[in-house]
């Protein structure tokens, strides 16, 4: 396999996780929205903190998380770009 | 006053303009105290700030195509972030969310979600690959991707129809601050905005763009955080309301169940003479509804709004011009950082004004008093003569109900600071604010789709010789056209402004999100599918909102028609959008795979380094 191929491959499987993390605080827990009310957070009910706040942060940290990641990857497989490009 | 170039120098610039608006708060301030009436600070806050975003545009003019295009390609990653947020974030979002989440609750949040989450798929599927490829437009992406100009002009077909449909309800939200702060008529109000867009646009195109919407992220971020964090502790709610209101929250299901929540019945309604567009308290505000086709709701607007979010161009534009694939990137991220800022707080803003009006032992509570008492209230008689609050008396017992108290949505953003007894130099901020998140938006909007017409249409496919003054000079004109096009046609107020807005989520992931993303993770996608899936998404998806919308469906399919599946007006991207895949792909199947050519092409896309696949001036 060449190092393009590996290196897409990777990236696949990252996309494929981040999906995964994305679809479980925008789709999976609202699911659930009846029972995790019955829950609390910082004195809100869970499914409206998730859906007011908690949600929206972690897309926050999991597009931060992502990038980072994704950087690694380049670099693993020599896609770095430089400054100058 | 600064060395090196302008790009090094941005926090510098920024930081001193963030400086020069807070001085200008502050002055407005003492001018209240020294006896300047509320409108003349109204006017001149919003006065000031589009003067200020005008400057910009004229310093920031160019004849260079790259800059007129995609700002040079170098946005550093931060600012990009703002500018995008500033993009993204419209009059409604400014103006209407916290509205909507106060009447709605639980189930209006779907929006929240929505229009944040779309941004991870933003950033995991597309913007670094349409980055890499160094298009100008999103139909360049398309038309290079898959070759030739049928495909170019269809995929220019739906980024003008969604963006069209957005840009109307913009230069109305323009419209609707401009003449209130401004005391003219809406009608005035639509053009004064217009102008205010265009002066910022049409000298330096996305360069102009870039450096106003970085301008007024700061504009408005400020406008809506500092009422939010004084309201709150003004009402008792703590300094730092997002993690302090969980009683806040508790106390108002408590009041739901005290005043009880009653629906009205639209012959009540009718014969009161409430206002159109102005609504009730009929929901809770943190409980979830039950049973499986509220969750479907909620879950069904949240795909369409992430979906869409990832397929709008003028969003997508934006990441056109970092620097580089990695800058790209982490943009999205920052610009989800912005976004979510305002974004946290609209709920807490709702929390916060709700139980203001609600609360009996706070001394704003309206509700459980004599509506006598209540109508001598000064901002009730200001509002009620603008027929944004009303007051109708069903039970006739002289006191005010829940269900009987009418208010617009916007109210909740433009009147809250008045009703939490802060100062009118706060309002008049808040104006700003919002003119400033409708102007930005509606730049965005007015340049892609003149951005799109001038290159893909008239540059690509009618006269590709053009010199490059020619193809700067019809991309203005066609700017003025555009925009002069979707002031006339907002002067007729269509649709409420979230109604339009969420349409053009559903018109752009009907017949551009799987053609964007198959174009890069799908080598086997053709030309032919990628024609035959656009329109078929576009059109089954158009085809099935005036079937369900009962404005249409009665002229058109004569009556009203129940949405399948829960699928409504504001869903109907979840009908076009699955049949666009499954045209897409199977039409893709059956044609001839691409040549080795656009196979390359693809591979090229997916990795960072190395040439864009479009040169730098194209």
């Amino acid at each position: 396999m060449s190092n393009k191929d590996a290196y897409w491959n990777k990236t696949k499987n990252h996309m494929i996780v981040t999906l995964v993390l994305w679809a479980f605080f925008s789709l999976v827990i609202f699911m659930f929205g009846s029972e995790l009310n019955t829950m609390s957070f910082l004195g809100y009910p869970l499914a409206y903190y998730m859906t007011a706040q908690g949600s929206l942060l972690a897309f926050v940290i999991i597009l931060f998380w992502t990038a980072n990641k994704q950087e690694k990857i380049d670099e693993e497989h020599g896609f770095s770009e430089r400054e100058d490009d | 006053m600064f060395k090196g170039d302008f790009i090094q120098n941005l926090p510098k610039i920024y930081g001193t303009y963030t400086g020069g608006f807070i001085v200008f708060i502050i002055l407005m301030a003492l001018a209240e105290q020294a006896g300047v009436s509320a409108k003349n600070i109204g006017v001149m806050f919003v006065a000031f700030t589009v003067l200020i975003y005008a400057l910009i545009g004229y310093l920031s003019r160019t004849i260079q195509v790259d800059a007129y295009y995609v700002a040079g390609r170098q946005v550093p990653t931060v600012f990009n972030g703002m500018a995008t947020a500033a993009d993204w974030m419209s009059g409604a979002s400014f103006v209407a969310l916290a509205g909507g989440v106060y009447f709605g609750g639980y189930t209006y949040m779907a929006f929240l979600v929505g229009w944040t989450g779309g941004y991870v798929l933003v950033a995991t599927l597309m913007a670094p690959y349409l980055r890499k490829f160094g298009c100008y437009t999103v139909p360049d992406f398309i038309g290079t991707r898959y070759g030739g100009n049928a495909v170019r002009a269809a995929s220019v077909f739906v980024l003008f129809i969604a963006s069209f449909t957005y840009v109307t309800a913009q230069i109305n939200a323009t419209g609707t601050i401009a003449s209130r702060a401004l005391g003219i008529p809406f009608e005035a109000g639509v053009w004064v905005g217009l102008i205010s867009i265009l002066i910022c646009s049409m000298l330096g195109g996305m360069r102009a763009v870039t450096w106003t919407q970085v301008a007024q992220y700061i504009v408005l971020i400020i406008a809506y955080l500092i009422p939010v964090f004084w309201i709150s502790s003004n009402v008792g709610g703590g300094i730092f309301p997002h993690l302090m209101l969980g009683d806040e929250v508790a106390r108002l299901g408590e009041l739901e169940k005290q005043f009880g929540l009653v629906k009205n019945s639209a012959a009540d309604m009718k014969a009161a003479g409430v206002p159109g567009g102005l609504k009730y308290i009929s929901g809770t505000h943190s409980g979830v509804p039950e049973g499986g086709m509220a969750v479907w709701k909620y879950l069904s607007l949240a795909i369409c709004m992430m979906v869409g979010t990832a397929s709008l161009p003028h969003i997508l534009m934006r990441y056109f011009t970092t620097p580089t694939v990695r800058a790209a990137r982490k943009s999205v991220a920052w610009s989800l950082f912005f976004i979510f800022l305002l974004y946290s707080s609209a709920p807490m803003l709702a929390t916060l004004s709700k139980l203001a009006l609600m609360d009996p032992n706070l001394p704003t509570g309206i509700i459980g008093k004599s509506i006598s008492e209540v109508q001598s209230i000064e901002w009730v008689q200001r509002w009620s003569e603008v027929k944004q609050v009303f007051i109708a008396d069903f039970n006739g017992d002289g006191i005010l109900q829940l269900n009987e108290w009418f208010m617009r949505g916007d109210v909740v953003v433009l009147a809250t600071p008045e009703v939490a007894g802060l100062p009118f130099v706060i309002s008049g901020l808040v104006f700003a604010g919002g003119m400033a998140a409708a102007m930005s938006t509606a730049d965005g909007l007015v340049l892609a789709i003149s951005n799109a017409l001038s290159h893909d249409i008239y540059y690509k496919i009618i006269n590709p010789k053009a010199e490059t003054a020619k193809r700067l000079l019809v991309a203005r004109t066609l700017l003025v056209i555009i925009g002069a096009a979707g002031a006339y046609i907002a002067s007729f107020r269509l649709t409420s402004i979230l109604g339009s807005v969420a349409w053009a989520f559903d018109f752009a992931m009907s017949g551009l999100f799987f053609p964007l993303v198959l174009g890069v993770w799908w080598k086997r996608a053709t030309r032919e599918g990628a024609i035959a899936g656009i329109l078929a998404g576009i059109i089954s998806g158009t085809v099935y909102l005036t079937w369900v919308f009962p404005k249409f469906s009665v002229p058109i399919w004569g009556g009203v028609n129940a949405p399948f599946l829960g699928i409504d007006h504001l869903r109907f991207g979840l009908i076009g959008a699955p049949i666009c895949l499954v045209v897409m792909v199977v039409v893709s199947l059956m044609t001839k795979e691409p040549s080795p050519a656009t196979q390359k092409l693809v591979d090229d896309t997916r990795i960072p380094t190395g040439k864009a696949i479009l040169g730098k001036q194209h």
